[in-house]
């Protein structure tokens, strides 16, 4: 008896999912529990397993197209069965939908699941109006094709391959393709700006500039999920904004001197700026919060998630308990937490679910920015560029390492004062991390 | 600074190069009394006397053999071949004897002999008498061997053959005999051997062109440029020794290479010099090298024919778009 299978839900937030790459032809048997496919969730890209034996019929949902939860996106049954009763939305309201079993799901939001799949029912299975361009390459080992100067530029830039679409022969990537990703991404590290030469070409007389030619892009999930959670967050969400300039000497002396001690540790000022806050939300517990409507609730430990920018997009993963950790080993953590969310290899529970959040653009020399607040957050930490500046110190003017920090509150659950006074041990930690080895 | 004929300037080098050195000496078929097959020793009889131009009867392997004695005992021959299919009768004496005597000798001979004449293909002279074989020659090492594509190259270039002690093959054309450019006046206009040239600046893609290709590569250059693709043209000028680095130059900066010749592909000196890049350059290749050659089939007879089996601007235009992925 042939069975659909429908779009499953792969991550807590995920309510439409995108086909990323078929792992089985039609024509393939597949056994329960086998990998069927690859989804692009809002933030990753994870497998869906089979969860009947037997035969990939049929196809529903192509490579590069998108289908809500519960929607049927293939059909597995016996070779030769009948299938066209099952070919359209899916039949029995009454069927539970399915769900694949990533890695850790939590319990509660698989009891949520009948409810959204039984709504999601209803809709006739959709297909994007302008299917995103397969990156497949015409080679059956399904290697990716790139020549080799594109292949030293995207790792001189460090552009994952994986995020680029080849336009030469066999999808293969070219310098072009390259070149557009970098000119289309921000620089990583300050360097002097590749301006790209425009072909001259003079007007003719009384001739003007056409309109701008563009090309429209389908928006990527993450994108989306960016999209959608961020408008919930800076409109109804009261936000005020608090900066502090912060003099960095010791700070900056602190982390050379671990490293000078643990070389292996590679300390960044940035595992630096994450301790300090967390020992400052310890401190201040009415800004480690969050607004939930009826209550306040308050954590207990320090979640702090690390904005990491990707290719696709951003990423908050979670330094869990940041209070409790070393600096070696806040520092691991982030390096290891970045890359996978670059690989896009996280987990859903590695980037939901902080308590506070700090962003730094200070590596592309921002001076100071105003971040929006994740929700449910109760606020947000955004580091701009630390450089030296003349201050004055007992009267006299002299060059000190500052960095300017400005903090994004949500007025529901933190005032002016409460956000104002966290600022304030948070900038004296930073001037003094030695008060990190004071009683709490 | 004159404008002249490529024939005409080959005349003057060797006239100018005959008067500076008295060892130096020609022979061919037809190139005294006749003044050439194609006219390029015009007028040289009259002024040198019979010692020095020399007609030879029709055999191609006896006067190379003498040519390479004559060197031996301390001559410059200049021998010419009324086509370089015609030097293929005389292989033996010049693969074995000129190319290895310097080598086989210890030293104690050398051999500063010049075979000239045209090769590659004519009008409708078929399939026997239209032979590139510039990549044959380039095969051994003793041999140098050149083609101008130029009359300032061919001057500069034969006056620098003719004073080298080395056996040097100059390959000229029969096609481009008529062709006119500047040529520099002094007597010791020479050019190097072994140097490449940039006939045309560019940065979007590399066309290495030689000989009878290069005027070809120009106005293909010139087509695609309107179209937004700068490309720049190289001639080796030299095939054996190999300016290999303004090749590599060039293809550092463009990332694609396009190789035009009027041979065909199997075993040419298109081939040489794309496994050169692909040893040298391989991490600026956008694309793999790609070359224009001539068609894998004997000349064909007929005039229709013989066109298609030869590499147009139009074949190199898109070429160069294939490895600009453009279509």
């Amino acid at each position: 008896m042939a069975t659909q299978v429908v779009m499953p839900k792969l991550s807590p937030t995920m309510e439409e999912g995108q086909l990323s790459r078929w792992l089985k032809k039609e024509g393939d048997k597949v056994s329960m529990g086998e990998p069927l496919a690859e989804i692009d969730t809002d933030k990753a890209t994870m497998e869906m397993q089979s969860l009947a034996n037997g035969v990939l019929l049929k196809i529903l949902v192509n490579e590069g197209e998108s289908a809500p939860l519960g929607d049927p996106i293939a059909i597995v049954g016996a070779e030769g069965e009948d299938i066209s009763n099952l070919i359209g939305p899916k039949k029995s309201a009454k069927e539970e939908a399915p769900t694949a079993k990533p890695e850790a799901e939590e319990t509660e939001e698989r009891e949520q699941e009948p409810k959204k799949a039984a709504t999601a029912v209803a809709k006739p299975a959709p297909k994007e109006e302008a299917p995103r361009p397969v990156t497949t390459p015409s080679r059956d080992d399904g290697r990716q094709l790139i020549s080799p100067i594109a292949a030293r530029m995207a790792a001189e830039a460090g552009i994952n391959l994986k995020s680029l679409q080849g336009s030469g022969p066999g999808g293969r990537i070219v310098k072009r393709d390259v070149e557009d990703a970098i000119s289309s991404k921000v620089e990583r590290i300050p360097t002097t700006p590749r301006l790209r030469a425009v072909p001259a070409r003079s007007l003719e007389k009384g001739e003007v500039y056409a309109p701008s030619a563009y090309r429209d892009e389908t928006v990527s999930e993450m994108r989306r999920t960016i999209a959608k959670r961020l408008v919930t967050s800076l409109g109804p969400v009261p936000h005020f904004f608090l900066t502090t300039e912060i003099d960095m000497e010791r700070a900056a002396d602190l982390r050379r001197a671990i490293n000078e001690l643990y070389p292996d540790a590679k300390v960044s000022i940035n595992d630096v700026i994450i301790k300090v806050a967390a020992a400052a939300l310890i401190q201040h517990p009415q800004v480690n919060a969050s607004f939930q409507e009826k209550n306040i609730r308050y954590y207990e430990h320090a979640d702090i998630g690390v904005a990491v920018a990707t290719e696709n997009g951003l990423i908050t993963p979670v330094v869990r308990s940041a209070d409790l950790k070393s600096l070696p080993e806040i520092g691991a953590e982030v390096r290891e937490l970045a890359e996978r969310a670059r690989a896009r290899k996280l987990k859903p529970e590695e980037y939901t679910g902080a308590t506070f959040s700090i962003s730094n653009l200070g590596m592309f020399g921002i001076d100071e920015f105003t971040a929006v607040i994740n929700p449910p957050e109760g606020a947000i930490l955004a580091i701009g560029a630390m450089a030296p500046k003349p201050v004055v110190r007992d009267g006299q003017i002299v060059v000190r390492q500052t960095m300017r920090v400005t903090m994004s509150c949500d007025h529901r659950v933190v005032d002016g004062a409460t956000g104002a006074q966290f600022l304030q041990t948070f900038k004296q930690v930073m001037e003094n991390p030695l008060y990190l080895f004071l009683a709490q | 600074m004159a404008e002249m004929t490529m024939r005409d300037a080959l005349n003057q080098a060797l006239r100018e190069e005959l008067a500076r050195d008295e060892a130096v000496f020609l022979m061919g078929e037809e190139v005294a009394e006749y003044q050439g097959a194609y006219k390029v020793t015009r007028g040289l009889l009259d002024e040198f006397g019979p010692k020095r131009i020399i007609d030879t009867p029709i055999t191609e392997l006896g006067f190379a053999g003498l040519g390479v004695g004559a060197a031996m005992a301390g001559l410059r021959p200049i021998v010419e071949f009324m086509t370089f299919n015609f030097s293929i009768l005389a292989t033996d004496q010049i693969i074995n004897s000129a190319a290895k005597m310097l080598y086989m000798s210890g030293g104690q001979f050398k051999i500063p002999i010049v075979f000239r004449g045209p090769g590659g293909s004519a009008y409708q002279v078929s399939s026997q008498h239209s032979q590139a074989l510039e990549s044959w020659y380039a095969y051994f090492p003793g041999l140098k061997v050149v083609m101008p594509s130029t009359p300032a190259d061919a001057k500069g270039l034969l006056k620098s053959a003719i004073r080298d002690d080395d056996p040097v093959i100059f390959i000229e054309q029969e096609r481009m005999y008529g062709m006119k450019g500047e040529v520099p006046g002094n007597e010791d206009f020479i050019i190097p051997l072994g140097v490449a040239e940039v006939k045309r600046e560019g940065t979007d893609a590399t066309i290495v062109a030689r000989s009878l290709m290069v005027p070809v590569a120009l106005k293909a250059a010139e087509e695609l440029e309107k179209d937004g693709v700068s490309c720049e043209v190289i001639d080796p000028r030299t095939i054996r020794p190999l300016d290999i680095d303004t090749i590599i130059d060039s293809v550092r900066k463009t990332n694609r290479v396009v190789v035009a010749e009027e041979s065909h592909p199997f075993c040419g000196v298109g081939a040489e010099i794309s496994a050169q890049i692909a040893e040298r350059a391989f991490d600026y290749l956008d694309a793999p090298v790609t070359r224009v050659s001539g068609a894998d089939v004997p000349m064909p007879y007929a005039k229709s024919l013989e066109q298609l089996a030869l590499p147009d601007y139009e074949k190199l235009i898109q070429a160069v778009r294939k490895v600009s992925y453009l279509d």
